[in-house]
């Protein structure tokens, strides 16, 4: 029929003389709508709980109006002080600061721009404080002499400088110090080494993540195995007995971790009774990484089962026993027919216990002590306590990135769908 | 038949599951080299269950099987060198068609020329040389049918089995596949034991039939001796259309005896299954072997025309004869036209060779 | 009955049921036995005065900074009242997310007259923080340790002091508390801390000098783990909050001792979110003017044992209510443990906080 159109022949028409692309367009239209309708509470869902907090998180991590906004004459007129030339801004912009300070101080905003300004410069905080407190004592004229008595810090270049860096509506102060970097007073460069911890947490949190995927992968397979081949009634209980972890309230589980892995917990005093351990040598296998790893893949390994399972359950028991038929051993059979079967399985449950684990951040609080928490600590620290949300958005978004990137790379090695979640 | 030309030999194999209820119940049977036989069955008759013990997937509770004049019970099934062709196939999906064919070689550690030489062969015996780099999902059901067969051959087994491979396919395409199936098995020799619970299939492909029942062979012969003689109610039942006729034996008279039906009719038969007078007995009589317009024949009753049924190449009458309403016959359509009416009562006769007295099933 | 008057009907039944039933008025602690004993002192004696009140209990207290911030950016303040540490409140303040308070105005002055903010004094460490206990941040240790040979600790620095006190202690996994503990014990006047942290050499010393114990410490978060660890004999030493270590001692009857020396004190105290609608705010005010006075902060002490944060309280502090035992020898301000104490300097932590606590986490990490 569209071959009929396209080679210019009569345009087929319905009963009543409409064209036949023009009725079946809308007769399919009335379809996607009706479709658009059915899903429209899910898309409006994801659009307000998902879509949106993550773009207002993206805006977060580089948005600083709040200098602009507190103190907007001081901005304008320090935009005309040369920040190079080593003297402090003349009368001017301290006036300027002066006035902007009159207002924020009865707004009650000039405390809120110090603890925004203490996260890039020790300080800030009180500095603002201090001189909220004053400024509406000030006498008219000479606010220069005036400020720096207040505090000798508006006396120092450095401040000023500090300011100017920070006045623009977007900065990259935020992003700079979730690598480690800061944007100081003089420009961009790597913290002290004593001072960086965010790289090398997104490190070890890949790393752990990777390490608990394994684990998982290496204790899940065995197990969904078995889930597949056993009949029904066995294979039930036993897919209880894996969900049990689903059920079981988080302190609860953490609490059983600890009375069996602590130093005088279970295991150790198990060790140290059969003689393997002596008693002042006990292991240690919680509060450090190995707590993380145990604790983590115990929570998530549900997560690598079921997608295995699920995969597992529909190869046929018939292709090992054609193998073995066509003279391939038990252990070449596995490897050669079933095990390539279950890559779509491997991977969805791999991509879900390592995204999973990326963001875990009670688990490793609880039984990771210093070396086996992950950057979502960190985060959930800026957040909860900081109130640093700007820094915890920017660490956010690259640890968005970074899932993003592995997705990408697992599409180009793997093939995203190569992934069958159940 | 000497020794060597028995490939396959089962002595007595019994195999239970549950340690309650046997499943196959002490098998005796020799398949000669080169054979093709097919074991024939409803579900649940243990055939599947022998195929699956010779194969080495399942193990034989009681009794030995032999291959080659060797006991292979304890020969994991790699090492047994069967080819095997499984109901939906078995074709590995994650593989190319020509290297599923390519495995049992690479498993056997052949050269990589030799493999290709093999697969290249064996792809144009079941002519399908161009689709070596497609998978099996590219394949439509008698293409993959046909790749299985390969597989299960290319590597050259003396035994080859097959669970009902022609399961999967639609009427036409299995009609073609069984004759496919046969020609390979005529060109390259190779024993075949076949399972199935088609009978016309097994009619068309066996050199001979085991027909299973209830875990013991019920009768082991070639496709036309079990149709013409078979040796009890089962097979009579199970293989062919039948008219069933109970009675009494009342006489018996070297091969032959006389049979009073439970209406007083009184019929000569062949006596087959049956041991003295006064036995019960089932009649077993095929519809093609009933005739119209009786003349000179052995056997003459009354029956009434329950339903005719116009098929083309021939017209099923059903009858009431004998208290049976359920006879059966068959009448060739020769182009003159038949006064037979729905409710009419008519002569109908056979000979007494055709009618087979057999044991009786309740 | 068609759509009109049942629409009328069912506004009518409401309105006269929202003037029946009581008011929700949303009050955040803590949790546990510290929510429990604001219960017992402060909700129960003032709901049955005022039935028309029903309080409703949240204990999200550790993470209010954050929720404060959240309610206020979506411009719907669920909370009437929030207990917070005094360092939480300092920072409320500073984003303009708690009230400021007058306090001789909104609170009840002392039974001989003294006005509030006298009262209280200067335990009033910002304007919208009123003080409700003093607790203090110090050490338990088990007194069974067969390896110290019979030895106790005597001060803070047996925490740092391996060789005669050896086995696992446990921090706070937070700078605060341990810089300032580290440097008194690495020699560090008290009245020179934190001048000395103050500096880029102070704070290495001071983690130079949390370096000797770091591999013998299991550091915490919650208030909880604490006396778990020392009950389990994980720890043999740790801090923790003083009121944790009393119903170790006195409920669970565990072998640990109190070692008050150096115990930092803090406050904890309550926050009213800016931006509650007149008659929330009004119901709020009249709860804390009972709920902050003298005999009702005196109460809570037979509960728990945190000192009273007015000076008019103290001498009214009786038993515990359960245990009966008399509960000012075990108040963090009672002399016989006050004799070597080292106030939180709130100023100081609200502006070198953050970069501490970069550099602790980073010393943690290595």
């Amino acid at each position: 029929m569209t071959d009929t159109t396209a080679n210019g022949g009569p345009v087929l028409t319905t009963q009543d003389g409409t064209p036949l692309k023009v009725s079946l367009a809308r007769a399919l239209r009335r379809e996607k709508m009706r479709s658009l309708v059915l899903i429209a509470p899910l898309l409006i869902f994801i659009l307000v709980s998902f879509l949106l907090p993550i773009a207002d998180m993206l805006f977060r991590s580089v948005e600083n109006r709040i200098v602009a906004d507190t103190l907007p004459k001081t901005v304008a007129a320090l935009s005309a002080w040369n920040a190079s030339s080593g003297e402090l801004p003349d009368e001017n912009v301290y006036a300027a600061l002066h006035d902007d300070l009159l207002i924020a101080v009865d707004e009650k905003s000039h405390t809120r721009l110090g603890s925004r300004l203490n996260y890039e410069l020790s300080g800030m905080s009180s500095l603002f404080r201090k001189t909220g407190r004053r400024v509406d004592r000030m006498d008219e004229g000479n606010y220069k002499e005036q400020f720096i008595k207040v505090d000798k810090d508006w006396g120092k270049v450095e401040t000023w400088l500090f300011l100017k860096r920070y006045s623009p509506k977007y900065t990259p102060g935020y992003f700079l110090n979730a690598v480690d970097a800061e944007y100081g007073i003089e420009g961009i460069k790597m913290k002290p080494e004593d001072e960086r911890i965010y790289l090398y947490l997104f490190w070890r949190t890949m790393f752990l993540s990777m390490v608990i995927t394994g684990s998982c992968l290496l204790l899940g397979y065995p197990i969904a195995f078995l889930l597949a081949n056993l009949p029904l009634r066995y294979s039930n209980l036993l897919m209880i007995l894996v969900l049990l972890p689903f059920w079981t309230s988080l302190l609860v589980r953490t609490s059983a971790w600890k009375v069996l892995l602590q130093q005088q917990g279970v295991i150790n005093d198990t060790l140290v009774w059969l003689g393997l351990v002596s008693n002042t040598d006990r292991i240690v296998m919680i509060n450090n990484q190995t707590g993380t790893i145990i604790a983590m893949t115990h929570i998530l390994l549900p997560f690598m089962i079921l997608p295995l399972y699920s995969v597992m359950r529909t190869i046929s028991p018939s292709y090992m026993r054609a193998a073995r038929s066509l003279g391939a051993t038990d252990w070449t059979a596995f490897w050669r027919v079933y095990f390539p079967q279950t890559i779509p399985g491997i991977g969805a449950g791999a991509i879900l216990v390592f995204i999973l684990s990326i963001g875990y951040y009670i688990t490793p609080e609880l039984v990771g002590g210093t070396d086996g928490i992950f950057i979502s600590n960190r985060i959930a620290y800026h957040i909860s306590s900081s109130l640093n949300w700007g820094l915890a958005a920017a660490l956010g978004v690259i640890l968005l990135s970074l899932v993003l990137l592995l997705f990408y790379v697992y599409d180009k090695i793997v093939g995203i769908d190569n992934v069958k979640l159940g | 038949m000497s020794e060597k030309d028995i490939i396959v030999s089962f002595s007595e194999v019994q195999k239970s599951y549950d340690g309650v209820s046997l499943v196959v119940k002490n098998l005796n049977l020799d398949i000669q080299r080169g054979e093709f036989l097919t074991m024939l069955g409803p579900s649940g008759s243990g055939k599947t269950t022998c195929l699956m013990m010779l194969a080495g997937f399942e193990s034989a509770t009681h009794g030995e099987i032999y291959l080659n004049g060797r006991p292979i019970n304890n020969v994991p099934p790699h090492k047994r060198g069967i080819g095997m062709v499984f109901q939906n196939y078995a074709l590995f999906p994650h593989m190319t068609v020509a290297e599923n064919l390519a495995f049992p070689l690479q498993v056997r550690k052949m050269s990589k020329a030799e493999q290709e030489q093999k697969v290249k062969r064996a792809l144009e015996m079941v002519e399908l040389g161009a689709f070596g780099n497609r998978r099996p999902a590219q394949l439509s059901g008698g293409q993959q049918q046909r790749v299985a067969v390969a597989r299960a051959l290319v590597f050259e087994p003396e035994l080859v089995l097959m669970d009902e491979p022609l399961g999967a396919l639609d009427k036409q395409l299995r009609e073609q596949m069984q004759f496919e199936i046969k020609h390979i098995h005529e060109n390259l020799g190779v024993s075949v034991v076949y399972v199935t619970h088609d009978q016309s299939e097994a009619l068309t492909m066996s050199d001979r039939i085991a027909v299973f029942n209830d875990g013991i062979i019920q009768q082991l012969s070639g496709p036309d001796d079990l149709y013409e003689d078979p040796q009890n109610s089962f097979v009579a039942q199970f293989i062919g259309e039948n008219n069933k006729l109970e009675g009494k034996v009342t006489h018996v008279n070297g091969s032959l005896c006389d049979v009073e039906l439970d209406d007083g009719t009184r019929l000569k038969a062949d006596k087959v299954n049956v041991n003295a007078v006064g036995d019960r007995t089932t009649l077993s009589l095929r519809p093609e072997r009933i005739e119209f317009e009786p003349q000179g024949l052995e056997n003459i009753v009354k029956g009434k025309v329950e339903e005719l049924i116009y098929l083309g190449d021939h017209i099923r009458v059903r009858m009431d004869v004998a208290g049976n309403r359920e006879f059966v016959v068959k009448v060739r359509n020769r182009g003159q036209k038949r006064d037979l009416a729905v409710g009419q009562m008519v002569d109908i006769g056979w000979a007494a060779d055709d009618c087979k007295a057999l044991d009786f099933v309740q | 009955m068609n759509l009109k008057t049942l629409i009328l009907a069912t506004t009518a039944t409401a309105m006269f049921a929202g003037a029946a039933v009581a008011k929700d008025m949303t009050i955040v602690s803590w949790g546990g036995a510290y929510s429990a004993s604001q219960n017992n002192a402060y909700h129960k004696p003032y709901m049955e005065q005022h039935p028309d009140i029903n309080i409703i209990n949240d204990e999200s207290s550790n993470e209010a900074v954050a929720k404060l911030r959240a309610m206020n950016e979506a411009g719907n303040i669920t909370w009437d009242l929030v207990d917070v540490v005094a360092s939480d409140a300092i920072r409320l303040c500073d984003e303009g997310l708690a009230m400021e308070i007058n306090f001789d105005e909104m609170l009840a002055p002392a039974p001989d007259g003294t006005p509030a903010s006298e009262d209280f004094g200067d335990l009033i460490v910002s304007d919208c923080f009123i003080p409700q206990i003093v607790y203090s941040t110090t050490f338990g240790y088990r007194s069974d340790v067969a390896e110290w040979n019979g030895k106790e600790p005597q001060d803070i620095c047996a925490v740092f002091d391996l060789e005669n006190f050896p086995g696992k202690r446990s921090l706070e996994k937070r700078p605060i508390n341990n810089m300032e503990w580290a440097l008194l014990c690495d020699g560090v006047a008290k009245d020179e801390v934190y001048d000395v942290l103050e500096t880029e050499e102070g704070v290495n010393r001071a983690l130079a000098k949390l370096d000797t114990i770091k591999d013998q410490v299991v550091w915490w978060s919650a208030g909880a783990e604490t006396p778990q660890l020392l009950a389990d004999k994980e720890v043999v030493i740790g801090s923790t909050y003083n009121g944790r270590l009393f119903s170790l001692i006195e409920e669970q009857k565990q072998p640990v001792k109190m070692l008050w020396d150096a115990q930092v004190f803090d406050l904890d105290g309550w926050i009213i979110p800016t931006g509650l609608p007149e008659d929330r705010l009004q119901m709020v005010k009249d709860y804390l003017y009972f709920a902050t006075d003298t005999q009702r902060l005196a109460d809570q002490a037979k509960y728990i044992s945190y000192g009273p944060a007015r000076k008019s309280s103290a001498p009214l502090v009786g038993k515990h209510a359960t245990l009966g035992i008399d509960m000012a020898p075990h108040m963090p301000t009672d002399p016989a443990n006050a004799t070597n104490t080292f106030l939180y300097n709130y100023e100081w932590w609200a502006d070198y906080r953050d970069d501490l606590d970069a550099k602790f986490q980073a010393w943690l990490t290595q």
